[in-house]
C-alpha cells in the first residue's frame, strides 16, 4: 500500500518496435517509457482532467513530497487541496518529458538495442515530439478531453502545442512566461551554456555514464541559467554587493561576493540532480521550436476553440511579455477567448516558479470558469 | 447596478458581441454576459481590475487603449464600449477612428466638463471645478481630456459620424432636455456609414 502522505511517480511504457514512435526527424523512437505522477482523482466522466507541463529541468514531481525527500514538488505552491490546481477538484498529470533525465526515456537511459546508455546516439527530440509522447500516455489514462493543459516556459511551449495540435482534447490552456519561437538572443544563452557542458572534456562527446562527469561545464551552464531566470533588480535585492564569509574582497580570484557564491553552489548542485546530455537535447528543443513554421501565427491558431489564459512578468527578460502579446494578437485575430497579464513583480523568469498569489488568483478562477458548466465538477 | 451601466445595457441588443475598452472590473461585461448574453471582451490597463475581470470569467487583456485595437478586423464587434474611459486616453480621436472601424456601433460615456454647476464654479469661484461627474482636482486627475456633451457632438458631426441615441443623467436619473446643461454623464451611441 502507498503512504497517502506521500506522492509516488507511476511509469507507462509505448512504442513497442514495430510501432516506434516517429519523431519530427524521421527518425524512429521506442520503446518510450514516460514517467509520470498524478494527483486528486479522476471523476467518472473523466472531464477533471488537467495536464501539467515541466520547464527545462523540471520533472513529474509537480507536487507534493516523495518520501525521504527535502523538497516538495516543483510547483506545489500552486498544485494541490485548496490551491489553485485544486486537487479536491481536478485530476492533475505531470510527466517527465521525453529526453529529460527523470524517469522517462532519454539520453541517459539504456539504449535496448545495445544495452549501454544512448548518449548522443539518442535521437534529437522537439517539443512537438514530447507532445505527441504525452498524448500516448492521456490516451492510456482513457482521457478524451482535457479541462486544461498548463505550464511555464518550456512547459508554456508544450501547452500551446497541444492546443494547435490536439485542439478538440482541451478546453482551455494556461500559458505562463512563455513564448512561441526562440529569437537568437534566446538561443544565443542557450548555445553558451551548451558549449560549457561541450568544452568540458569530460564530457567526452556525451559518453561519460559510469565515469567522470563533466561537472565544470555543467555548473557553468547552470550558472548562466540561473543568471537568465533571475532579474538585474532580483539580484541586486537578493545579493547587492554583499561579500560572501569575509569582511574585505580578497584581491585574488577566490570567491569574494555573495553572488558568487549562489551561482557556484547553484552549479554544483545541478550537476548532482540532472544529466548533461538531456541539458543539450531539451535545450535544443527549445530552440528548435517555431509555431509558425510553414504558416503565421495568426495561421497556426485557425478554428481553435479552447479559451485561454496568458500570464507574463513585467521583468522576465528571458521570455519577454512582448512575445506572449504577438500570441495573444494572433489568437484575437482569430476571435479566439483569451484573457492576457501581465504581471508587476521583480523576480524575472522565475516568477512563474515564485510569485504565487497573483497566479494562484487567476488559475483558479479562470478553471472554475472553464468549468462551471460541468456538473461532475464540483 | 450602476446608472451609467444600466443605460447602456439599454442600448445593447441582446446576443451581440461586445469589446469594453477601459473595462476596468469587468462589472459592465459580465452584466452584459449575464443580462443580455453577450460575448464579451474587455482590454484595461489596471493589473489588479484585470484578476476581478478573471474572477468574473470575463476575458480580459491586459493594455492599454491606445494601442489595443490593432489586434482586430474590420467591424469585428456589434459595439465597442468606451465609458469613462476616452477622457483618459492619449489619442481620443485615433481610438475613437478605431472603435469605428472594429465595431459596427459605439458607445461612448463622457463626463460633462460643462454643466451648470460646473460653469457655476468657474464663473464665480474662478477655479476648475469638481463635480460629481469628475471629482478630481486638477492635480490628481486621471483625465487628460475635458469635454463637455456640445464639444462631443460637434465632434462627430465634423467627422460624419451619427449620433444614434444620447442620453444624458445626473445622479438622480435621466435628464430630458439641455443636456450639456444639466447633467453630469453622458451616454452616446455613434456609428458610421
Amino acid at each position: 500500500m502507498s503512504d497517502p502522505q506521500f506522492v509516488e511517480t507511476q511509469y507507462f511504457s509505448f512504442a513497442q518496435a514495430p510501432n516506434e514512435l516517429v519523431l519530427k526527424s524521421g527518425v524512429k523512437l521506442g520503446p518510450i517509457t514516460l514517467a509520470y505522477e498524478t494527483y486528486g482523482k479522476l471523476n467518472t466522466d473523466k472531464s477533471n482532467a488537467i495536464l501539467i507541463f515541466h520547464a527545462l529541468t523540471g520533472d513529474a514531481n509537480a507536487a507534493g513530497w516523495h518520501k525521504d525527500a527535502k523538497n516538495p514538488g516543483w510547483w506545489d505552491p500552486m498544485i494541490g487541496p485548496g490551491k489553485a490546481f485544486d486537487t479536491d477538484k481536478y485530476f492533475i498529470i505531470c510527466a517527465n518529458c521525453i529526453g529529460g533525465c527523470k524517469g522517462s526515456t532519454g539520453p541517459s537511459s539504456i539504449n535496448p538495442a545495445t544495452g549501454k546508455p544512448f548518449g548522443l546516439s539518442f535521437p534529437v527530440i522537439t517539443i512537438e515530439d514530447m507532445v505527441v509522447s504525452q498524448k500516448y500516455l492521456i490516451d492510456h489514462l482513457g482521457i478524451k478531453k482535457l479541462l486544461a493543459a498548463s505550464g511555464g516556459s518550456m512547459g508554456g511551449l508544450m501547452a500551446l502545442e497541444w492546443s494547435v495540435r490536439y485542439p478538440d482534447t482541451l478546453q482551455s490552456a494556461i500559458l505562463i512566461a512563455t513564448n512561441y519561437k526562440h529569437t537568437a538572443q534566446q538561443i544565443a544563452l542557450h548555445e553558451v551554456a551548451r558549449q560549457a557542458i561541450m568544452s568540458d572534456p569530460h564530457w567526452n562527446k556525451g559518453d561519460y555514464y559510469g565515469k567522470e562527469l563533466p561537472a565544470q561545464g555543467m555548473s557553468v551552464s547552470r550558472m548562466i541559467g540561473h543568471i537568465t531566470y533571475m532579474s538585474e533588480r532580483s539580484m541586486e535585492e537578493k545579493f547587492g554587493r554583499k561579500l560572501q564569509d569575509k569582511e574585505k574582497v580578497g584581491y585574488d580570484f577566490s570567491q569574494d561576493f555573495e553572488v558568487e557564491s549562489y551561482l557556484r553552489y547553484r552549479g554544483a548542485s545541478f550537476v548532482q540532480r540532472f544529466d548533461a546530455n538531456s541539458y543539450l537535447y531539451l535545450s535544443k528543443a527549445l530552440d528548435y521550436f517555431d509555431l509558425s513554421e510553414g504558416t503565421d501565427l495568426v495561421g497556426a491558431f485557425k478554428d481553435l476553440k479552447t479559451k485561454f489564459l496568458i500570464v507574463t512578468f513585467t521583468s522576465d527578460w528571458l521570455y519577454p511579455s512582448y512575445q506572449s502579446k504577438d500570441i495573444v494578437r494572433a489568437m484575437k485575430a482569430n476571435d479566439l477567448d483569451v484573457s492576457f497579464i501581465e504581471i508587476e513583480t521583480s523576480y524575472g523568469h522565475d516568477s512563474f516558479l515564485v510569485e504565487i498569489e497573483g497566479q494562484s488568483k487567476l488559475v483558479s478562477h479562470f478553471l472554475s470558469n472553464v468549468a462551471k458548466n460541468n456538473v461532475n465538477i464540483k | 447596478m450602476r446608472t451609467d451601466h444600466k443605460y447602456i445595457l439599454e442600448m445593447i441588443v441582446p446576443n451581440s458581441h461586445v469589446l469594453d475598452l477601459g473595462c476596468g472590473d469587468g462589472e459592465l461585461l459580465s452584466l452584459l454576459m449575464q443580462q443580455r448574453n453577450c460575448r464579451a471582451a474587455g482590454i484595461e490597463i489596471d493589473e489588479k481590475a484585470i484578476y476581478k475581470c478573471v474572477e468574473r470569467g470575463v476575458s480580459v487583456s491586459h493594455g492599454d487603449i491606445d494601442s489595443g485595437l490593432a489586434d482586430y478586423s474590420d467591424k469585428r464587434f456589434d459595439y465597442v464600449i468606451l465609458n469613462e474611459s476616452l477622457q483618459e486616453v492619449m489619442n481620443p480621436e485615433k481610438v475613437i477612428a478605431e472603435a469605428l472601424r472594429v465595431g459596427k456601433k459605439v458607445i461612448v460615456g463622457i463626463p460633462n466638463f460643462c454643466n451648470l454647476n460646473a460653469r457655476l464654479q468657474i464663473f464665480f469661484l474662478g477655479q476648475v471645478p469638481v463635480t460629481e461627474g469628475l471629482p478630481y482636482k486638477w492635480y490628481n486627475t486621471p483625465n487628460l481630456r475635458f469635454l463637455s456633451i456640445k464639444d462631443f457632438r460637434d465632434f462627430c458631426t465634423e467627422r460624419s459620424i451619427t449620433i444614434e441615441q444620447e442620453c444624458a443623467f445626473d445622479a438622480k436619473g435621466k435628464i430630458a432636455f439641455a443636456h450639456n446643461l444639466l447633467s453630469d454623464i453622458a451616454i452616446f451611441l455613434i456609428s458610421k456609414k
